[in-house]
Formats: C-alpha cells, structure tokens, sequence
C-alpha cells in the first residue's frame, strides 16, 4: 500500500509545505491586512471592524492624494519611457555592430547595482551645489539652471530618471532577445523584396514581439508600484512630501506614526492597483492556454 | 530606602541565589559615539550595584526600528524590562497594558520634589509612575557664529522682527542667514520655535497640546506661516534633504549665521573645538517658553524577582544624581531632575537649567511638538506634513492654516 501510496501522492506531498506557507505568508496575511485596514488600530494591531473609516481618512489626506497620484505620473512614465528607450538600444545593438558583446554589459550593469547605490549617486549628480549644476557653473555658464532635486514640482521626475537609467539596460535584454528569437527566413524574404529596415522592424519584427512586451510590461509596473529605496535614497520623499510613493506613506504610517491602520488601508490600495495591472495579464494568459 | 541600591546587593550578597539578582534588559536606540559612551556610564553604575545588564541596542530611523523590534516583543509577551520611549508614547503604551508600576521606587526616591512638575507629567500614567527621565533637551535653541554677527554688527535677536531684520543685513552681505536641512522634522523644528514665539506659551499649549481647532485656524497662525514664508526667503537654494549637522556646519564654518536646533547641535560644536560665547552663540529663539524634549525610559511589566528587582535598580539609578549629571555631560542636555550641581556643565547648558526652572514657574515649560513630546505620532505627523508641505511649496498661509485644521481632525 504504502509505496503504491507514495507513487501517487509524492509529488502532493512535496509540494504541501511550500503551499501551506504561501496559502498563510502570502494570503493570510493580505486577509489579515484587509481585517486590520478595516480596524482602528494605531500602535498595535486591533481586531474589532470599525468600517471603512481608514479609507476615508486616507482619500481625505493630501499626502496620500500627492503619492498616489505621483505613482502614476511615475510608473507611467518609467515604464513608457523604459521601454522606448529600452526597445531603441536593443535594434541599435542588433545591427551587427562591433564588440556587442562590452556594449550590452555597459548597458545592463546599472541593473546589478542596488537601488540605494543608484538613489545615492543621483543625489550627488543632480544636487545644484555639488553636482551638475555646479559642475556646468563652474564651466563659465552661470546661468545654467538644473535644480530639479530641491524643486518640489519636478522632484518626481528625478526619481524617474533615476529609474530609468537603472532599468532600460534590462529592458534592452529583453528586446534584444525577442528581436533575436524572430524568425530569419521572414526578414531574408523581406529583405530581397526590397522593403526598407525600418518597415521590416514596424511590421514584421516588432508585431511579433508582442509576449516580450507583455513580460517587459509587468516587470516594470511592478518595479513601479514597489518602488521605496530609490525615493528613500535619492529625495526621501522631499522636498516636503512631494516625491512620496504610496510605498513610503505605507511605511511612514506603519513604522513612524504608530498608524497600523493607516498603513493596512494604503497597502490594500497598492494591492488594488497590483490587481488591475495583473488580473488581466492572468486572464488572457490562461485564456490562451484554455483555447 | 534611601540606599535602595545598596540593600539589594547586600539582600543578593547575604542570601547568595536564593534572592533576586537584579536582571535589566535595556531596549535603547543610542548607537553613536557620544550617545553609546552615556549609556555605558549606567550600564557600569548598574553592574556596581551587583546587577546583570542585557544591553539590546537597536539602530536606525531614529528609533523607528526599536519601535519594531519593541512591538515584535511586546507581541511575543516577552517585553524588555526597560526601552527608551518619551511623550505621548509612553502613554499609548501603557494603554495597551503592558507598562509596570515603579511608584514605589519613584516616591522612595521622592522623584515629585525633583523634577519639574509637566516633565513628571510624561512619567505617570493614571497617577502612577511608569517611566524615569533620563535628560532634558532644550528645542527652542538659536545658535549663531560669533564672529559674522560681530563683523556685520548684529546683535543675537529678541524678536523675530530683529531677526527678520539681521538676516536681510547679513544677506545683502553674502552669508546665508539660517542654515537649515530641508527634512520634514527639521522644518517642523524651525516651525515650532516661530510659533512658540508668535502664539506665546498659552497659545502655543492650546495649538499644539489640546489641538484647539480655534487656535490653529487663528490669525496669529497665519502670521506664524507667515513668518516661516519668510524665513524660507533666508535659506540657500541648496537646502533640500540636508542632515542638521551639515547646517550646523555651515555655521561653524563662518557660511551661515544662524541655526535653529536643539541642543543636540551644541555637541557638534564642541566636538569641533568651538568654545561656547567665543566661537559660537546660544541664545533661546524669541519670545518666551522653553520647549523641551525629553528622553526617558518606560519599564515594562516582568515577571519574576530578579527582573523586577532589576527594575527597581535601574529606575533608581537613572535617576539618581551621579548619572544625571555624568550623562548629560556627555549628551549635551541637562538633568531632568533639578538638584544636580552644574557646576561642571557649560554656559549653554546653565542657560537652558535656568529657563528651565523659570519657565516652570511661570507655566511656560512646554513639550515639544516636533519632537513627539506634545502629541501622538498620527497627529504631529499630519502637522508636520502641512508643515513641510506649505515650507517647500508657495502654498499661502491662509491654505495652510486651514489644511492644518483639516489634517489634525482627519488624523484623529
């Protein structure tokens, strides 16, 4: 019995653990943030429902307004600018150049660094006294301007660069193997019926990459909504609260302010927004294989 | 009870095991140079007294990560004997049930006749005492650079009109008037010392202690966020995200000629070899009041004789004499208690125990809003938020005063 048992139930019982500790680490514990965003807890966690009160008070504070509507002029940004960027270096690259090979690990290498690293290094960069302002003054044009980082306004747009600077070398893999993963045989036929380069990658080559930029796509949007350590390294959230992510409020609230409750109702909204980027990634995805 | 400590380790000597050892374990975030060198001064006057120390030091984020580590404990049940809490804190801790009751050690000691009455306040909870204060930092410090006030003929400010005043003097000259670190809680710090001097001491208890809503949507506010609309005119471009102690620097280094800090600034100075009424000036921002920040440590709820007895040990002694006065040298803030000999400490501090004890006379010994001395995090936090939020934005005074109204309600 038992080793007729084992047969048929090893690879049940292999995956049990794994699958308990995520059905708990994973779900529980959003179920347990769902409770609790629904709670009055300040220091330590409570357990009695109290409606929906943290969410009113967190769509009645303006900094939540300033970092939520800042994930999206990041994320947006970031991950359209990314993958343009990204998309541009890859067919570059796929010309057949010389020593492709150093060029691609120049651009890749930003990604092995840690987001603290890159955070910190644009902060030196862009600081007007210390950085490129004060290098291009030093050149003789005092009026050179470039004070993105102490400007409330365009502080988040330091972050995206940042951001992009970080992740388009990736992006650039991603493509460059998709653009390499096209089938030969087409372009050569296109090439000798004479269509120019550029029809070649508008119609054939990039339709056909559509997966690679799904991937790229869901990659980013999620590098996008966890972002913290970038805004934690390069602005701290300043000037003020203006480069705030939803991130860094959920963590301000929870660890700072003692507002547990807060925090919960925050990350719940992150969630959702995670949710409406991935649901119909799934979903199209396993439509797909149902067929 | 007076030799409390004595007793204990004669009673631990006498009866060998039997007894209780005195057992603490210390939750405490100071980590750096001259922070960890004044817990080691009660840490050795604790092991004289026969007691066992667990030192658990937890840096980072300005005791955010003790914060966690304390609420991991708490959670498990197994709270440290002692953590470093203040204000308000201490209280939202004891409502949640986990603080002990030190009275015993605290009216043996008779912690009432020594220590200012509103500093005692943040010590008790319900009437009894559940935590001991270690030191007394003064907030509402203005510190200057001797010689670009004497070079450009400034005298230190007695309004914020001189002040005003001074920094366009000594602007049209090319020095930076008030070196600041555009961080949420520094600007809070610089906001708290205007309004202090723009709502008085009355009017800065109802602000920012009761949350008179009266009082925070007052003209005098407006004029408050005025003044910090000025003030914003006296800082250099470069301001965003910088540490206090680089602004403090700036003043030590003859760039800038006034910072607005707690005392805690002071030790850069002297770690710089700067001689106080020399090198550098200290002078209380205008108007009256002393607005303190005050460290203590909460005893939390044990079991067991040598953990309690433990307690008592370290209770005592963190508020005995010896260590107020030895700490405090080392930190740069005076003893919370008022009968230490300052014989040793520097003019600054002198100053400061001299407001102090006027200022508790006259009821204008106040608790730092900034800091987490007057409010809850929730509630300072939304404050502070607009705050920083008007400081680095051209929001006007009137928009601010009524986002501060609306953020304090909302964050109740």
């Amino acid at each position: 019995m038992s080793v007729k048992f084992l047969e048929d139930h090893l690879p049940k019982l292999m995956l049990a653990p794994s699958f308990i500790a995520m059905l708990i680490f994973v779900y529980g514990f959003i179920g347990w943030t769902a409770w609790v965003s629904l709670t009055r807890s300040r220091l330590l966690p409570k357990y009695e429902l109290d409606g929906i009160i943290q969410y009113e008070r967190l769509f009645a504070s303006l900094r939540w307004d300033t970092a939520f509507s800042n994930l999206f002029i990041f994320g947006g940004l970031f991950i359209v600018i990314a993958m343009i960027l990204g998309l541009i270096l890859a067919i570059f690259l796929d010309q057949n150049i010389r020593s492709e090979g150093a060029i691609r690990t120049i651009y890749l290498y930003p990604m092995a660094l840690s987001m603290i690293v890159t955070g910190t290094a644009w902060k030196w960069i862009l600081n007007p006294g210390l950085g490129l302002e004060a290098m291009v003054r030093g050149w003789g044009f005092e009026n050179f301007t470039f004070d993105w980082l102490v400007n409330p306004d365009m502080a988040i747009y330091t972050v995206v660069l940042a951001a992009i600077w970080q992740s388009s070398g990736f992006v650039m893999a991603l493509f460059l193997a998709g653009l390499r993963s096209v089938d030969g045989e087409i372009i050569k036929a296109a090439q000798i019926d004479g269509i120019p380069n550029w029809r070649i990658y508008s119609a054939i080559i990039i339709p056909s990459m559509a997966p690679i930029f799904l991937s790229a796509f869901i990659v980013l949007a999620h590098l996008a909504i966890k972002s913290f350590d970038l805004v934690i390294a390069l602005t701290g959230g300043g000037p003020g609260f203006s480069t705030d992510l939803p991130a860094t409020y959920m963590f301000a609230m929870a660890f700072s302010r003692g507002d547990i409750g807060q925090a919960a109702s925050s990350a719940m909204v992150m969630m959702g927004v995670v949710f409406a980027i991935v649901v119909p990634y799934l979903y199209s995805e396993l439509r797909v294989k149902n067929d | 009870m007076k030799n409390f400590a004595i007793t204990v380790s004669a009673i631990a000597m006498l009866a060998g095991t039997a007894h209780a050892n005195p057992e603490a374990e210390v939750l405490h975030w100071w980590t750096s140079g001259g922070e960890a060198k004044s817990v080691a001064v009660l840490q050795q006057e604790f092991a004289d007294n026969g007691g066992t120390w667990t030192d658990m030091p937890v840096a980072g984020g300005g005791g955010d990560a003790a914060m966690q580590a304390l609420r991991a404990r708490v959670l498990a049940g197994n709270a440290p004997t002692a953590v470093q809490l203040k204000g308000p804190a201490i209280q939202e801790w004891y409502e949640e049930g986990v603080l002990a009751d030190i009275s015993a050690v605290a009216e043996a000691e008779g912690w009432a006749d020594v220590l200012p009455a509103s500093i005692a306040g943040h010590m008790k909870c319900d009437g009894s005492w559940c935590a001991a204060p270690v030191n007394v930092h003064r907030v509402d410090w203005i510190w200057a650079n001797a010689d670009v006030l004497e070079s450009n003929g400034i005298a230190m400010p007695n309004t914020w009109e001189e002040f005003n005043a001074a920094a366009e003097k000594l602007q049209a000259a090319g020095i930076i008037p008030l070196a600041h670190g555009g961080q949420a809680w520094q600007d809070a710090t610089v906001f708290e010392a205007v309004a202090l001097g723009i709502l008085g001491p009355d009017g800065f208890r109802k602000a920012f202690v009761d949350l008179d809503e009266a009082t925070l949507t007052s003209p005098e506010m407006v004029a408050v966020f005025d003044q910090m609309r000025t003030m914003r005119g006296f800082v250099d471009p470069n301001f965003p995200g910088r540490d206090w102690n680089l602004a403090t620097a700036m003043v030590m280094n003859g760039e800038a000629a006034f910072q607005i800090m707690g005392d805690w600034a002071k030790g850069e100075f002297l770690a710089a070899g700067k001689a106080p009424g020399e090198d550098f000036l200290c002078a209380s921002v205008p108007g009256d009041g002393f607005l303190y920040n005050v460290d203590s440590f909460a005893m939390f709820a044990v079991d067991g004789d040598d953990k309690q007895a433990g307690q008592a040990l370290l209770a005592e002694l963190i508020v005995g004499q010896n260590f107020q006065k030895v700490f405090n040298l080392n930190k740069g803030s005076i003893p919370a208690r008022t009968d230490v000999s300052l014989d040793d400490f520097d003019s600054c501090a002198n100053l400061s125990a001299d407001d102090m004890a006027a200022s508790n006379e006259g009821g204008s010994l106040l608790p730092s809003y900034a800091h987490g001395m007057a409010l809850r995090g929730a509630q300072s936090g939304a404050i502070t938020d607009v705050v920083t939020s008007h400081f680095n934005s051209d929001m006007s005074s009137e928009d601010a005063v009524a986002q501060l109204a609306a953020a304090v309600a909302n964050s109740m």
